[in-house]
Formats: structure tokens, C-alpha cells, sequence
């Protein structure tokens, strides 16, 4: 664990934002797409050491956030009726239309919070009576791990496991937000884990539209050395991705998880929360594995739902508004009885804001 | 803010949503006028001043590192009448048992019950069991009250809590939530995990004989952590605290799980540690007497009350930056205690 304290040094993070600080000369906005960097940033108050010129914008790197409603609400019908459902800890409060998985917990429902797939496979086998179900939700962190079980699941012969998949691939978002006529982005950090696993190639087109990306990792002073690299970039004019995250990411990222997750899922056009529809940005159960797609299984129809009337999620997640600019922030979205999702998940960008940062004083 | 339609785990867990249950469901038929929400309720029967508390355990593991929930029940409530300056002397002890529990587990809590009891010179007086239907009950419930005798020259109270007070702790946080996540979870952990569960009526009593009324509050840290804890001291005193991460002790790997796992070691519960709201004065005398105890020798001085301006809690980190310490909105772990 000297680890950790090693990227908590004080006077290596003051240096870096001196650094930083001598090199922003012009207002920038940079977006960490991932909600693991909004929390660090926040948790570490890191925007105060910062010159005013540089802004952070929260990306749509927040798994729960990005998850459309109806994919929620189809989580919480199946578990009324009594399908046995594992999901990660943070969908249990996200609210769908009608209640969130925890009120479907409180009514009678089977819910378990898992921190890995595999243990929902391993609930299936325990009761080969009950009907079990994963919610596959994540970027291609998570889809991989949720690949190989899939993939486990067909070999043990399981005829009562099924995943309602939701993956989301980052790439494409990043794409389309770089398009908005509204939100100004100089530079992204990257999300480390995500890239740990594809590598550095989907980032190039950015980069080639004048774009900088840093992978970057998720200590404190990862962010403030990631930060200072697309600074140089961006003062240099010298567009590139780069890697500060080296101890995890390799440029190529990880091909046996690629070519699990490529061998069960196919690449689809798909909804996000606040982003709308993304060609290609995301995944589907092959065919051969389709015994295995709850969608399939239970005749699913997953319908576009409304968002609740004034939540500024889907603004928040393409970074065209700040948590505070929302007028239910802190008022009628809280994170005990939150409006939108993004002040559920500890990897929203509501929710970080909201926790940690000294609003309103 | 509207009364829930169902319990939710979330109600259960210490947090702001455990509050508003209170608040808005139990206060108002139940709760005494004048009287606030403690630890413990502080009665006088005669000319004698008595600290009275309970609580019900349905820690799941039954057994964990570091301890159980026989010897668990037993230090809390003492604990809890040691938060409000008690001398713990007499509990009670009820068991709800399911049907087909194994008699030889409930030997070894009985067992660890007798163990815990002896350890804080206390005496068990009373008890209850009931056994229910399969299902009805996960295992085994206890449940516990404890009562003590407030000495004379006690004044411990929240509210007392002011401007320029310092805040110790007597040694590392989150140990007993995240050794009892890694039991259940089965998370296999380099470096061993214990529960901190201990009595710390020894600490605190020495505090009050040594300093008096300059000891202003003393709550332990149970659900919630030290977010909720300090979020209800600051509400109640009306007052700003700060609080410096880099003295505050917690172990190495324990810091490792919270990382992996994502969870602010803040806001996970302890089980064995009190904080404590001594006059500023005091503030290094009271760390000798506190480094000097049985489990105090990690005591730290972790923060003061900075302003009366609002009630909140700040955290300092390492960076020089400040950031928000917020009450937990709920459950980050059920069933922990």
C-alpha cells in the first residue's frame, strides 16, 4: 500500500498544478469521461488546485447513468415477478418510473448484489428451480468478465441463467459528443480500466480531429499528471493519445479479453441515457449464445421511456450543464431519494458533486 | 419529505434515511419532550443519574475475524452507555433463535457472551429466548440493554460540543465493516482484517475522572462510520468540523479494500473506537490518557470545531484541498452489527 500513498504526495501534486498552472494561458475544457475520475476529482477537491481558465466536465462515463430507464424498469418488472435478479450494488436506487430495484427488494422480490458475474452463475447453480437473471451493465471493463460467464454458463448446460445486457462501448460516445455545437471539449482523460482493455487505437480518430486523449489513472496525482500532459498537448498543438496509466494500459490493450468478449457479444446501435441513439455503441448476445439474452428469454420489449419532468441527467452526462446548474440538484434530487441517476451512483457526476464539494458555501 | 411506503435496508443502516424513519415515524408518538437522540438515554431514578441503552444485533456472518455476535453485543451496548459518561454495570440479554439453529454455535456464542461480559466487568441480570419458525429469523438475533451509573461530576453532552474543541479517535477506522464484507464476500485479503469490536468504557472513564466537564461528547462510530457520526454531532452542536486525513489511522489494507471496492472508509462502521469532543485545552492531555488505555494506543487527535457558522463537516486531505464529508444517504453494507 506505499503504493497508494505514493500517488497522494503532497509536494509532487503541488509541483504538477504549478506545472499546470504555468502552462494554461487560454480557457480550457477538458472531460474525464469516466465516473471513477469525476469521484477522485471531487473526493480530492483537485478542481482547487486548478487555474480557474481549465474546466472539468463530468463525461457519460458513469455505468448506472448512461443506463436507459426502460432497461431499469424492465429489471424491476421481471424481479416482480419473480425472476431472481443479481446486479451490481449501484443499480439497487436507481430510479425506474415506477420504484427502484430496492423497493422491488422491499415488496418481496429476489435480489442479490453481486461484485462479480460469476457469482450470479454460481446462484443459478445453486438453485436450478429459480429463474436467475444478471444485469449486464458497464462499458468493456465489465463485458468481458460478463462474456466469460456467459460462455461458462454454456458449457455447464445452465438452462436458468440469462443476462439482460446493457453494455455500453466508450469510443463511440466519445465521438458523438465531440459533435455537440454546445459543449466546448479541448481534451479527454480517458478512462484507465476501460482502455486497459482496447488499448489506444479507437482514440486515434479523435486525435486526428485535433482532439488530445490521455489515458489516465485514478490516484490523485495520475489525474493532476494527465491533466498537465493535455495541457502540453494542447499549448504544443500536437494532438496525440498517450498513455499516463502505463503501470495498467498497454497500447494494445488486453486481445484475450477482446476476443472473449467478441467471441459471445456483436457490436449494436444502441440507446444511452441523455446521448440518445449511438451507432455502434453497443453490444448484443451472438445467436449461438441467444438462450442466454433475457430480452430473448422473456420476449422483452424495451420501449423508450420519458424522463422524470426537469431532471438534467442527459445534459449532464453530454457536459453541457454542471451538476449545480440543475434546478433539482440538492433540492429535490438527493442521493437518498435521487431524481435521476446521476446522483445515485458513486460514479455519478451529481453524486460526487453533491458528496464532496463545498456547494453552496 | 413523505413517510416511506415500505422499509427499505436503507432505513436500517445509520444514515440520513435511518434518521427520517426516526424523525418522522418514532419522535412523534414516542419521544419524550426536552429529551435528545443519543446513544443512550440519560434518566434519574432517585438522586442517581443512569445511562440506559439498547440495541439488537443481526450481524450476518454470525462469526467474523475479530469476533461474533454474542461478544458484538455485548461491547456495543456497553459502548453506547459509555457515549453518554455511564459506568457500565448490568445488561440484559435476549436471544431470537431459528428453528434448527446449530446448539453448539449457540454454546460458542453463549461462550463468547460470558468471555465479553467478564472483559467489561459487567454483569448480564436479565434475559429472554424465543425460538422461531424456520426462515422466520437468519440464524440467531440478539438483543441487548445495558444501564450504568452516571458519576455526579458528568456532563457529557453533544450540545456542548463548541468553537475551538479538539476531536480524537482512539485508533483506526472501518476495520469491523470491511472485515465483516470480506467474511462475507469471502474476499480473499493479503494482510489479516479484524472486527475492532471492544469495549472503550475503560477510555472514556478515564477521560471524564482525569478531565471532568472539560470532556464535552463522546459517540463511537458504529453505522454510518465516522460520516454519520460527526454529520450528528455537527447538526446537534451547530457547529463546523474539520477533520485532517493525514493523522487519521486506518490500516493499509483495509484502505486497499475500500479502494477495490469503491466504499469511502468514512462512512464504514467501527466497532471498538469512540470519538471524542474534548475542550481544546486538553486536547494533548487527553490523547496521553486515551494512548495510555487498553485499545488506545492508536489514539490520534483527528480534527477541531472550526466555526459556528453551519453545520458541516469538512475533511482536509493530504492534498491541502478540502472537500464535503456528507451523512451517508444509506446502506453501503447491511447487517453489519
Amino acid at each position: 500500500m506505499k503504493y497508494v500513498e505514493e500517488f497522494h504526495n503532497p509536494q509532487k501534486a503541488s509541483r504538477l498544478a504549478q506545472q499546470i498552472h504555468e502552462a494554461v494561458d487560454q480557457p480550457l475544457a477538458f472531460m474525464e469521461v469516466c465516473g471513477t475520475h469525476s469521484h477522485v476529482i471531487a473526493r480530492y477537491g483537485l478542481t482547487q488546485m486548478l487555474p480557474v481558465q481549465l474546466t472539468l466536465i463530468s463525461g457519460p462515463g458513469c455505468p448506472v447513468c448512461v443506463t436507459p430507464p426502460e432497461v431499469i424498469d424492465a429489471a424491476i418488472q421481471l424481479a416482480r415477478e419473480g425472476i431472481w435478479l443479481a446486479v451490481f450494488g449501484d443499480m439497487m436506487q436507481v430510479p425506474g418510473s415506477d420504484g427502484s430495484l430496492s423497493d422491488a427488494k422491499a415488496e418481496g422480490g429476489q435480489l442479490r448484489v453481486v461484485y462479480s458475474p460469476i457469482q450470479a452463475v454460481e446462484w443459478a447453480q445453486e438453485n436450478p428451480d429459480e429463474e436467475i437473471v444478471f444485469m449486464g451493465v458497464g462499458f468493456e471493463t465489465t463485458a468481458p468478465s460478463v462474456a466469460i460467464c456467459i460462455s461458462e454458463a454454456s458449457q455447464l448446460e445452465l438452462t436458468n441463467f440469462s443476462v439482460l445486457v446493457a453494455h455500453r462501448l466508450i469510443p463511440p460516445a466519445m465521438e458523438a459528443l465531440i459533435g455537440q455545437p454546445d459543449v466546448q471539449i479541448d481534451g479527454f482523460l480517458c478512462p484507465g480500466h476501460v482502455s486497459a482493455i482496447i488499448g489506444l487505437h479507437p482514440y486515434q480518430p479523435l486525435a486526428d480531429q485535433g482532439i488530445s486523449c490521455v489515458v489516465a489513472g485514478f490516484e490523485p496525482l495520475d489525474v493532476l499528471q494527465s491533466v498537465y500532459m493535455l495541457t502540453r498537448m494542447h499549448h504544443e498543438n500536437n494532438p496525440q493519445v498517450l498513455i499516463q496509466y502505463d503501470r495498467v494500459v498497454k497500447p494494445e490493450g488486453n486481445p484475450i479479453a477482446l476476443s472473449k468478449m467478441n467471441q459471445v457479444f456483436e457490436v449494436t446501435d444502441t440507446r444511452w441515457r441523455g446521448l440518445g441513439e449511438i451507432p455502434a455503441s453497443g453490444l448484443r448476445i451472438r445467436d449461438e449464445y441467444s438462450q442466454f439474452d433475457t430480452q430473448k428469454r422473456f420476449a422483452l420489449e424495451l420501449k423508450p421511456v420519458p424522463e422524470p419532468p426537469g431532471c438534467q441527467c442527459g445534459a449532464v452526462l453530454r457536459g453541457a450543464v454542471q451538476p449545480t446548474d440543475c434546478a433539482l440538484f440538492g433540492t429535490a434530487c438527493l442521493p437518498d431519494h435521487p431524481v435521476g441517476p446521476c446522483m445515485v451512483s458513486s460514479e455519478g457526476a451529481c453524486a460526487a458533486v453533491y458528496r464532496y464539494q463545498s456547494y453552496g458555501s | 419529505m413523505k413517510k416511506p411506503e415500505l422499509i427499505t435496508l436503507s432505513h436500517g443502516a445509520g444514515g440520513l434515511l435511518s434518521q427520517q424513519l426516526i424523525a418522522q415515524q418514532f419522535a412523534p408518538l414516542l419521544q419524550r419532550a426536552g429529551e435528545s437522540l443519543n446513544d443512550a438515554a440519560v434518566i434519574t431514578i432517585g438522586d442517581t443519574k443512569v445511562a440506559f441503552s439498547t440495541d439488537s444485533f443481526t450481524v450476518s456472518p454470525l462469526f467474523f475475524p475479530g469476533g461474533d455476535i454474542g461478544s458484538l453485543a455485548v461491547h456495543g451496548t456497553v459502548n453506547d452507555v459509555a457515549m453518554m459518561g455511564g459506568i457500565p454495570e448490568f445488561i440484559s440479554l435476549a436471544f431470537v433463535i431459528e428453528e434448527g439453529f446449530p446448539a453448539q454455535d449457540l454454546n460458542r456464542i453463549t461462550e463468547s457472551v460470558a468471555e465479553a461480559v467478564e472483559r467489561c466487568g459487567v454483569a448480564v441480570v436479565t434475559g429472554d429466548t424465543k425460538v422461531v419458525e424456520r426462515g422466520a429469523a437468519d440464524g440467531l438475533f440478539i438483543n441487548t440493554s445495558g444501564l450504568g451509573v452516571v458519576p455526579a461530576q458528568t456532563n457529557i453532552d453533544p450540545r456542548r460540543v463548541a468553537v475551538g474543541d479538539a476531536l480524537l479517535i482512539n485508533g483506526t477506522i472501518a476495520d469491523h465493516g470491511v472485515a465483516v464484507m470480506c467474511a462475507r464476500e469471502e474476499l480473499d485479503v493479503s494482510g489479516e482484517i479484524l472486527s475492532d469490536s471492544a469495549p472503550v468504557a475503560d477510555i472514556t472513564g478515564q477521560l471524564i475522572n482525569e478531565l471532568g466537564e472539560k470532556v464535552h461528547a463522546l459517540r463511537d462510530p458504529t453505522r454510518g462510520g465516522l460520516a454519520a457520526t460527526l454529520n450528528e454531532i455537527a447538526t446537534q452542536a451547530a457547529v463546523t468540523l474539520e477533520i485532517d486525513q493525514a493523522p487519521l489511522p486506518i490500516l493499509p489494507q483495509v484502505a486497499g479494500v475500500c479502494e477495490i471496492l469503491g466504499l469511502d472508509p468514512l462512512q464504514v462502521a467501527c466497532e471498538g473506537k469512540v470519538l471524542v469532543f474534548v475542550d481544546g485545552s486538553v486536547a494533548d492531555e487527553a490523547l496521553t490518557i486515551m494512548e495510555s488505555c487498553d485499545g488506545g494506543q492508536q489514539s490520534a487527535i483527528i480534527g477541531q470545531v472550526t466555526s459556528a457558522d453551519r453545520p458541516q463537516v469538512f475533511l482536509r486531505t493530504p492534498l491541502g484541498t478540502t472537500r464535503i464529508i456528507e451523512m451517508p444517504p444509506g446502506e453501503i453494507l447491511p447487517r453489519i452489527c
